[in-house]
């Protein structure tokens, strides 16, 4: 058995950084962390100034994220958590796992306000379908999305952040008539994924016309590819807002470290490698500091964005209607 | 020794459940769409399993029947879609029967309507294709268990090709076919992606589905634990009703002759043999081959940490392979004595009836406050990748431990020999075969896996499936379909060195 050498191995590392600086330990979500997301470039940036060693632990998705704080309770290692969504705001503060930043978020460049006194916000984007530019008769709203034969993927709110977004969009756009816009765009939707990764697989594949996804994915497909044919089909109704925010976990033993984390959090040097890492839109960043093929997106005139106690408060109906008007 | 195992097995599947539950404040008694849920999940893996045993019957009997060049090969590859991970299967037999797949574009060029794979057909066509290749594998195990002397006695008999099924075919099938159709039944109940993509929404959710969305949003331990227990309880009624079904095999030993079929030369019977080879390794070889195009290409420029992860994936392939061999064969000995072979066959089984998610949660609990979870990583993974082996491993083990008991074992006895040397001598070499397709199936379907080590992984510790996953999950699908393809090449590459290495000097 070779694998516990290895384990251990790694261990030893570990540890021997751990001997030598303070070591602050970031929850995040599996994509943060990856050798493509924005994970390792903030880490050197980060340690350049700190002192410390700068620790990420990758946990699925944000969903994940929560449920494994939760799991650990006051055992948890995590000094910061970065990740949740507004979505997952309410639960988190319900759980007790996080303090107060104390810090006054200046130079935000998010589309709405911003005064949460637990939680940060370090990007955001706009939901949206995403369809081929070859796509004819692009629907300008819900209505006439499900009115139209177009064929769409979408995630399932059960299991996924943007599927549980997607629920909240059509609440927030249509209220009490969200139940008829789920039966009628029922037979639009070809199938419904439990993340994001397979439902952008299947759209890829040319099994959808559109799928659900932000308004930056084009500009990965522009920047990292040089492929101009994807962009998103522009909703009169408004976009709803998929706000991603970090917070210092009450339990912490590193409290100066993990304040200083998220300072450095709204700081150029974080904030400029979100867009061609993690393909959103940065927290705090002017759009002149934009990368090249940014400017190319569509800018939704409209956003739409449940606060986290309404949403939390919202979601088990929602979720039911959703369920029942596609189980038919 | 195997009641040892038996214990330890119990206790590695209803210890994380128990401390799931313990961690619950309490259960949440199960709604409407819990109970729908449930309903629909056994209905699916009826299904699934019914058609996966029964199609594999004709095929299986095909290839235990016909020699023609290529056949080995052909076997070896038919058995990769039950280690490929689930989202590279999905993607490449959507690649064939999906809307813009092959068998669409040849419908409409012949002026015919397409067809729509989403829904409870999908699912269960999705099922058959990961399970058909195991269920003709253990099938054509109980074939080629059939001693050569029956067929040359058959043959001085006369017996015809009805004759050899109805004396000889059926009751093997009838002591091998539900031990394959408890196998899949069960592994059905725990899908979860699969049945939700290509049932096409809601209406296909599963118990699977369920636990996940009561671990990962609602919090609520006591659920999640709850829809743990119905699995358990699942489990154990397809046990039983397993076993009131099966036969024991009487088939008896011989010489190990290759076996030599005098009947079945008849023209219409070679030409049904023929196309049952034929559509099976359509069906099975045309979504793997869909998967191998598209990704081939991107091989070599993969980035490093794809190639490490692999090397680590193929380390905890190997180790998964002999833990799981070795918890296997000492529990297989035990259930071919045949004392109380229902319960120890039915707590084999749990290890694949259970939720992984609940099992990697419990275990999670469990270990947390000893050990950090990075550093349990791997180990934990192997041994949880080698219990869930483990029912498949039983399968295709303790028919071979019984025949060559049935056959040797009084010979052994009034020659005195036991312990090791009955073990080297009349067991070991007897059962090779099956032994070097266990440990083959374990180490592929390791590789293939990507179960608990997504709740345990350091950024630096991922196997190659998560590898790939993450690369889905950053855009970069070209990579991840080139990574798809090494993992298929790695999994069928492992699985064939230790397949052919149990049949060294075997002419079969």
């Amino acid at each position: 058995m070779k694998t516990p050498i290895i384990a251990t191995g790694f261990v030893l590392v570990a540890s021997a950084a751990a001997a030598q600086n303070p070591v602050l330990t970031v929850y995040t979500y599996d994509s943060f962390v990856s050798e493509w997301g924005p994970g390792p470039a903030i880490e050197e940036a980060f340690e350049e100034t700190c002192g410390c060693d700068l620790q990420f632990v990758g946990a699925g998705d944000g969903a994940a994220l929560l449920s494994r704080l939760f799991l650990e309770g006051a055992q948890t290692d995590a000094d910061v958590v970065l990740g949740l969504d507004t979505n997952l705001i309410a639960q988190a503060r319900e759980m007790a796992l996080v303090t107060d930043h104390g810090l006054s978020a200046e130079g935000l460049t998010l589309p709405i306000s911003w005064d949460d006194p637990q939680f940060l916000p370090y990007d955001w984007g706009y939901f949206a379908f995403v369809h081929r530019r070859t796509l004819e008769n692009v629907p300008s709203n819900f209505r006439e999305l499900a009115d139209s034969d177009l064929r769409i993927v979408i995630q399932d709110p059960r299991s996924s952040t943007p599927g549980l977004g997607l629920l909240m969009w059509v609440k927030a756009a249509y209220g009490d008539q969200a139940t008829s816009i789920w039966q009628d765009l029922a037979d639009n939707i070809v199938t419904v994924t439990p993340g994001w990764s397979e439902a952008y697989g299947l759209y890829l594949d040319g099994e959808a016309d559109m799928v659900l996804s932000y308004t930056t994915s084009p500009a990965y497909h522009l920047i990292a590819e040089e492929d101009d044919s994807h962009t998103v089909a522009a909703f009169d109704e408004g976009h709803y807002l998929q706000v991603e925010v970090a917070g210092i976990v009450n339990t912490t033993d590193q409290p100066d470290l993990a304040h200083r984390f998220l300072e450095f959090m709204l700081t150029p040097a974080f904030q400029s490698v979100i867009p061609t890492t993690n393909w959103m839109y940065p927290a705090a960043l002017p759009a002149s500091d934009l990368p090249e093929g940014f400017e190319t997106l569509v800018m939704p005139d409209t956003a739409l964005l449940f606060s986290p106690e309404q949403s939390q408060a919202i979601r088990p109906e929602a979720l039911e209607e959703w369920r029942a008007a596609l189980s038919q | 020794m195997g009641a040892a195992v038996a214990v330890l097995v119990l206790l590695a599947v209803l210890g994380p459940l128990s401390a799931v539950l313990w961690r619950a404040e309490g259960v949440t008694a199960l709604g409407p769409p819990d109970l729908s849920a449930i309903r629909f999940t056994i209905w699916q893996a009826i299904l699934s399993a019914l058609f996966s045993v029964a199609l594999a019957v004709p095929v299986a009997r095909a290839l235990a029947r016909r020699r023609f060049a290529g056949r080995a090969t052909l076997i070896e590859l038919m058995g990769a879609p039950f280690i490929l991970p689930v989202i590279v299967a999905v993607l490449g037999l959507l690649a064939i029967f999906g809307r813009r797949g092959v068998l669409n574009a040849g419908l409409g060029a012949v002026g015919l309507p397409g067809i729509e794979i989403y829904g409870l057909h999908g699912v269960v066509l999705a099922h058959v294709f990961f399970n058909l290749p195991l269920a003709v594998r253990l099938l054509l195990q109980g074939w080629l268990a059939i001693p050569a002397e029956r067929f040359r006695l058959a043959a001085t008999l006369g017996f015809t090709s009805r004759d050899i099924a109805r004396h000889m075919e059926w009751p093997m099938l009838r002591t091998v076919a539900p031990g394959a159709f408890l196998v899949i039944f069960l592994i059905c109940t725990t899908s979860f992606a699969v049945a939700l993509i290509l049932g096409g929404g809601p209406r296909a959710t599963t118990v699977e589905l369920a636990i996940y969305q009561a671990f990962r949003y609602e919090f609520d331990l006591g659920r999640a634990a709850l829809l743990g227990l119905v699995q358990v309880a699942i489990c154990i009624v397809a046990g039983a009703m397993v076993l009131w079904v099966r036969v024991p095999g009487g088939m008896g030993t011989g010489l190990d002759r290759p076996v030599e079929r005098y009947d079945g030369q008849g023209r219409l019977t070679r030409f049904v043999d023929g196309t049952a080879i034929a559509l099976a390794a359509l069906f099975l070889l045309l979504p793997i081959l869909a998967v191998l195009l598209k990704g081939a290409a991107g091989l070599w420029a993969l980035p490093g940490t794809v190639w490490q992860a692999a090397l680590r994936s193929i380390l905890l392939s190997l180790a998964t392979a002999g833990v799981a061999v070795t918890l296997s064969l000492p529990m297989a000995m035990l259930i071919a004595k045949g004392r109380v072979k229902g319960l120890l066959e039915t707590i084999g089984a749990l290890t694949i009836a259970v939720s992984p998610l609940v099992i990697g949660t419990g275990l999670f609990l469990m270990l947390r406050p000893y050990m950090a979870p990075q550093s349990s990583a791997l180990p934990v993974t192997g041994l949880v990748n080698a219990l869930a082996a483990l029912p498949f491993l039983l399968r295709a083990l303790v028919p071979a431990i019984e025949e060559a008991e049935a056959g040797y074992g009084r010979l052994a006895e009034s020659l005195g020999m036991s312990g090791w040397q009955r073990m080297r001598h009349v067991l070991l070499p007897r059962i090779r075969r099956a032994l070097g397709f266990s440990a083959g199936l374990a180490a592929a379907m390791s590789m293939g896996d990507l179960g608990v080590i997504t709740l345990f992984a350091a950024p630096q510790q991922g196997t190659l499936p998560l590898e790939m996953f993450r690369l889905m999950g950053s855009f970069r699908t070209h990579d991840a379909q080139a990574a798809a393809v090494l993992l298929l090449a790695l999994s069928l590459g492992l699985f064939w060195i230790f397949d052919r290495g149990g049949r060294v000097n075997a002419a079969t």
